[in-house]
């Protein structure tokens, strides 16, 4: 390939682009292999894929359009970004979904081949958006991929059908150039992935090349740009989603934990990749069990978890609502388990590939009776991995079960994570019992299962295969200390302070929470309080404030239950608190019961996360100030 | 621990102290008896066998036991139980359940259970009725029957517990009665044994809600004219002179004969290792209910990969090829870059 360039080279501190084609084209393939690439070459990264719920839904319509956005800088960034400055769309459709999100001035490079009466019919338009003046205010490349590809590609001996599908390579190559991305590496993965089938391998080479080469010689671009490496923090990284870290998460724990890992799972939108990354590791002794229903899955886990594994169950809101009686009976059971809940768009079968928050209230009281359970939920991608472990930590220190919150945006959303020593995880070692705890009245010893830890109020965790702990436990009320079953009114009473008791005390043994808030705690006006998949967008619109010379607080909870022990001063240290939320003010509402606060919610429930600007915008009209104030947006980082 | 011998235990050993609470007269007591008689002679542990129940009167046994167990909610004792037998493949798993239990909330858990063929022994309290919320009809109870919830009489068409479970692939099948001790252990016995998912659907009196929905044929005087014992590789017959028998019509259907019609030979001779289910199914048919000559006994016992042995194997295999898992090697396996200092 050729590297004199007769091209200007620009430099860029950043840039968002948008890959967008039919579900058929590979966008979320090229955006994940153009991320990789940026990752590897040095930029910090964020991505944002955003694919339809239909598998294939017919080809060139609006409802089959699958895009996918990455954010590449040369500095730290916290967001995919609020607006892509670059959108690739492979044919009318994606253009008439996308081009609405396009920054102005924006640059819009299609596919001018897809472009004909039939897809403009496919996708509602009624003229030709690249010639009825529709795009003024966008620099509009038109590139003839499928000819272009087909050309190449036929010589690799694909036949034409297959050869048109390598057209997103063409995109990759043409993307690639225009951003002086290194080839080295998108060559050499498209070997290992095509190995199997070396007519496609390559023929995908040839279309990668040719886009590449196209850039180069068409004179079409004036410029190409550069998006020199980030400055991260020294240390060896890779490319994760967070259901890949969370997978790898558990795998730790369970390592940590010297626990034999089991998940029941049911496949379902967005959580099903856990289940297949998990499965891959069965060298770890990892056991998965695809359960019949979402119920089954839960019940496998609790099953495994009275054997001694740490039980595991990954589902997303409707299995979630399947799951709570099961939940319920882990909670009256005290044994632990994790419950993982990738949320997406409610209610009912809602958007199942969109994000949404709308959970929170739903892992709190989902279960009749007083059935209080721990919940924690990671701020990113690469966090799931963190909050896996600590979510272990809490369900086998205190044998209880953990709901894990992720959401879809986090599932799939991908960002480059500094590997973690290993050496450097927390020990979460448990001890079965071994020995009885109790001396019946003739003097007998006998193991009594609800005799409880002074310090955690746990129960002990007697595996089946001990000799001489035998004991039945069940879901009906039972004696404290004993576990008999028992109607007694008092010991119900006593039974369920204890248990609420022992998930509040785990306040003392988790992380106070942090606030960042440049003159220290309740020095800025305004606190934002965030939980969740809302971390970027929210320290992105904080940043953004504070680049305007404004102050402006920002504390995120990991821990929703119970709260960390300081989250009440926190918020009494500022006179008004803002909560974003993926919902309709769910967590505003547990703060404002909890701490009579007057938190505002700052609601967002289309499918997709903040954008820095909409929180910033709420801020400044909360802190007097208005928009209107101009900042340089370019420089600063979202 | 497979090296020391077993202890030597009594009934006793296998008791808990806790009280009984089924009512005085219900089957559940022979049932709960012939098991912890049985237990001693199976030669396991105490301490390595589970009790899985679900919700309802027959899910109460495994709080009767002095093992491990667990009393579980409604219908998901076969979902648990896989959980455990499969993660603990050393373990004795029992699950205890009734017809509500896991023929309607728990269905789906029985017969994937069973389709799985994880070693997990499963005993069906059947009763035709809803005991423990006080009398309403089951997935069992013959079509037409007055209860507080049908006072008109049910319209659903009973599930037959066996048909069902050889629908499901289970790999084995048996049925047994309340009113006969020897034949219920040698059936908890078989199925103890068996290395898959067992199935042992019992005929237990309900004497509160249902009283005598088996009597037509587990009474004492109606037993031989009704009872048709399955015995694996003899002629099907029976009678108090073996005088009735189980031919095949030309056109493949089963019928009951009088053997001195049709001659000794004529008679099917049972094979419960026989691979394809039709005839053990065609016999779970052969009476329309337990009011009429009804087989008992093993209908089906034949081998088929275990699923947690099967998994362990994938896990040996798994570790054989690529090593113990190692944490930093996994957390590289996505493709790495380092950023210099
Ligand atoms: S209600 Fe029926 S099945 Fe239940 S304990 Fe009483 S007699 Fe037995």
């Amino acid at each position: 390939m050729s590297t004199a360039t007769r091209h200007q080279t620009t430099e860029l501190d950043r840039v968002v682009i948008r890959f967008a084609g039919d579900s058929g084209d590979g966008m979320q393939l090229t955006g994940t292999q153009f991320t990789s690439v940026s990752s590897m070459f040095g930029n910090d990264t964020a991505t944002l894929p955003d694919f339809p719920a239909e598998i294939r839904a017919p080809a060139g319509t609006l409802a089959g359009v699958s895009a996918f956005q990455v954010h590449i800088s040369d500095h730290d960034i916290l967001t995919p970004g609020d607006q892509p400055s670059v959108l690739v769309a492979m044919n009318p459709a994606a253009l008439k979904t996308n081009v609405g999100a396009v920054a102005p001035g924006g640059t819009v490079i299609v596919n001018v081949d897809a472009f004909d009466e039939r897809a403009f019919e496919k996708a509602n338009y009624t003229s030709n958006p690249l010639t009825d003046g529709s795009l003024v205010g966008y620099k509009v490349y038109e590139v003839p991929m499928t000819s272009l590809t087909m050309e190449v590609a036929k010589a690799a001996g694909v036949k034409p059908r297959d050869a048109e599908r390598s057209k997103n390579f063409f995109a990759l190559g043409l993307v690639s150039w225009l951003y002086s991305r290194p080839v080295d590496g998108t060559l050499g993965w498209i070997e290992k992935r095509f190995a199997s089938t070396p007519l496609v391998l390559d023929a995908n080479t040839r279309a990668f090349k040719a886009g590449y080469n196209f850039g180069e010689t068409a004179e079409l671009f004036e410029v190409n740009y550069q998006v020199r490496p980030a400055a991260l923090e020294p240390g060896v990284y890779t490319n994760i989603t967070g259901n890949t870290a969370l997978a790898w998460g558990l795998i730790a724990a369970a390592h940590q934990a010297n626990l034999p890992l089991f998940l029941g799972s049911y496949p379902i939108t967005p959580a099903s990749d856990i289940l297949h990354e998990l499965s891959k590791h069965k060298h770890f002794g990892v056991r998965t069990v695809q359960a019949e229903d979402e119920i089954a899955g839960v019940g496998a886990a609790i099953g495994a978890a009275f054997g001694g594994s740490l039980g595991v169950t990954t589902t997303s809101g409707p299995g979630a609502d399947l799951k709570s009686e099961s939940v319920g009976m882990a909670v009256s059971l005290e044994l632990p388990l994790l419950v993982i809940n990738i949320q997406r768009g409610g209610p009912s079968t809602g958007l199942p590939t969109k994000t949404e928050q709308s959970d929170l209230l739903h892992a709190m009281y989902s279960r009749h009776g007083e059935a209080p359970v721990p919940i924690v939920a990671p701020m990113t991608p690469s966090h799931c991995f963190e909050v896996a472990i600590e979510a272990a930590r809490i369900a086998v220190k205190y044998r209880t079960p953990v709901i894990v919150l992720s959401d879809g945006y986090l599932a799939n959303g991908a960002e480059p994570w500094r590997l973690p020593d290993p050496a450097t995880l927390p020990d979460l070692r448990v001890e079965f019992a071994t020995e009885t705890n109790h001396t019946e009245e003739d003097g007998t010893p006998a193991f009594w299962p609800y005799v409880r830890d002074e310090e955690t109020l746990a129960r002990p965790w007697a595996v089946p295969g001990t000799p001489g702990l035998e004991h039945r436990i069940g879901a009906l009320e039972k004696e404290d200390g004993s576990g008999n079953v028992s109607y007694d009114p008092v010991n119900h009473e006593r039974m369920v302070h204890l248990r609420a008791a022992k998930v509040a005390g785990i306040a003392k043994d988790i992380a106070l929470l942090e606030v960042d808030d440049l003159g220290g705690i309740g020095a800025a006006p305004v606190l934002v309080l965030g939980w969740g998949s809302t971390f970027g967008a929210i320290a992105a619109g904080v940043r953004r404030v504070r680049a305007r010379g404004l102050s402006v607080a920002h504390a995120h909870l990991v821990h929703l239950n119970p709260f960390p022990s300081n989250l009440g001063e926190v918020l009494g240290a500022y006179d008004k608190v803002l909560v974003p939320e993926a919902n309709l003010g769910q967590l505003a509402k547990m703060v404002r019961a909890d701490f009579l606060v007057d938190a505002r919610t700052l609601s967002k429930v289309q499918g997709v996360p903040f954008r820095a600007a909409e929180i910033e915008e709420v801020v400044l009209e909360m802190l007097g100030a208005t928009s209107g104030t101009t900042i340089d947006e370019e420089d600063v980082a979202s | 621990m497979t090296d020391t011998q077993i202890p030597v235990t009594t009934r006793k050993d296998w008791t808990s102290d806790q009280e009984v609470r089924w009512c005085p007269g219900c089957g559940d007591y022979s049932i709960l008896a012939a098991l912890q008689m049985l237990m001693p002679d199976l030669g396991v542990r105490r301490e390595n066998t589970v009790f899985v129940s679900g919700i309802g009167c027959a899910a109460r046994l495994p709080y009767y036991m002095n093992t491990y167990g667990m009393h579980s909610i409604h219908g998901r004792a076969p979902a648990i139980a896989t959980g455990l037998a499969v993660s603990r493949p050393d373990l004795d798993v029992w699950v205890i359940t009734g017809d509500g239990d896991s023929l309607s909330i728990g269905g789906n858990h029985l017969i994937h259970a069973l389709r799985r063929n994880v070693k997990i022994t499963i005993l069906l309290f059947n009763n035709q009725i809803y005991g423990l919320t006080k009398g309403q009809y089951s997935p069992t109870s013959e079509q037409g029957k007055v209860t507080k919830s049908t006072p008109f009489g049910s319209l659903d068409t009973p599930f037959n517990p066996v048909s069902l479970a050889l629908g499901a692939e289970a790999s084995f099948v048996a049925r047994t009665h309340d009113m006969d001790r020897k034949h219920m252990q040698e059936m908890f016995r078989r199925a103890h044994d068996h290395n898959g998912a067992a199935f042992v659907e019992i005929y237990q009196n309900c004497n509160v809600f249902n009283d005598g929905a088996f009597e037509k044929i587990t009474s004492k005087d109606a037993r031989a004219d009704n009872l048709i014992p399955l015995v694996h590789g003899e002629p099907i017959r029976f009678g108090a002179e073996l005088e009735h028998g189980v031919v095949m019509e030309p056109d493949g259907r089963l019928r009951i004969a009088e053997v001195a019609d049709v001659g000794e030979d004529a008679l099917l001779v049972h094979d419960e290792r026989r691979d394809e289910p039709g005839l053990a199914f065609q016999l779970s048919r052969l009476a329309r209910g337990p009011y009429e000559p009804t087989p008992i006994g093993i209908f089906r016992a034949v081998e088929r990969p275990e699923y947690g042995a099967a998994m362990t194997k994938q896990l040996l295999e798994a570790n054989e090829r690529r090593g113990p898992g190692d944490l930093t090697s996994l957390l590289a396996s996505g493709g790495t870059w380092t950023v210099e200092a």
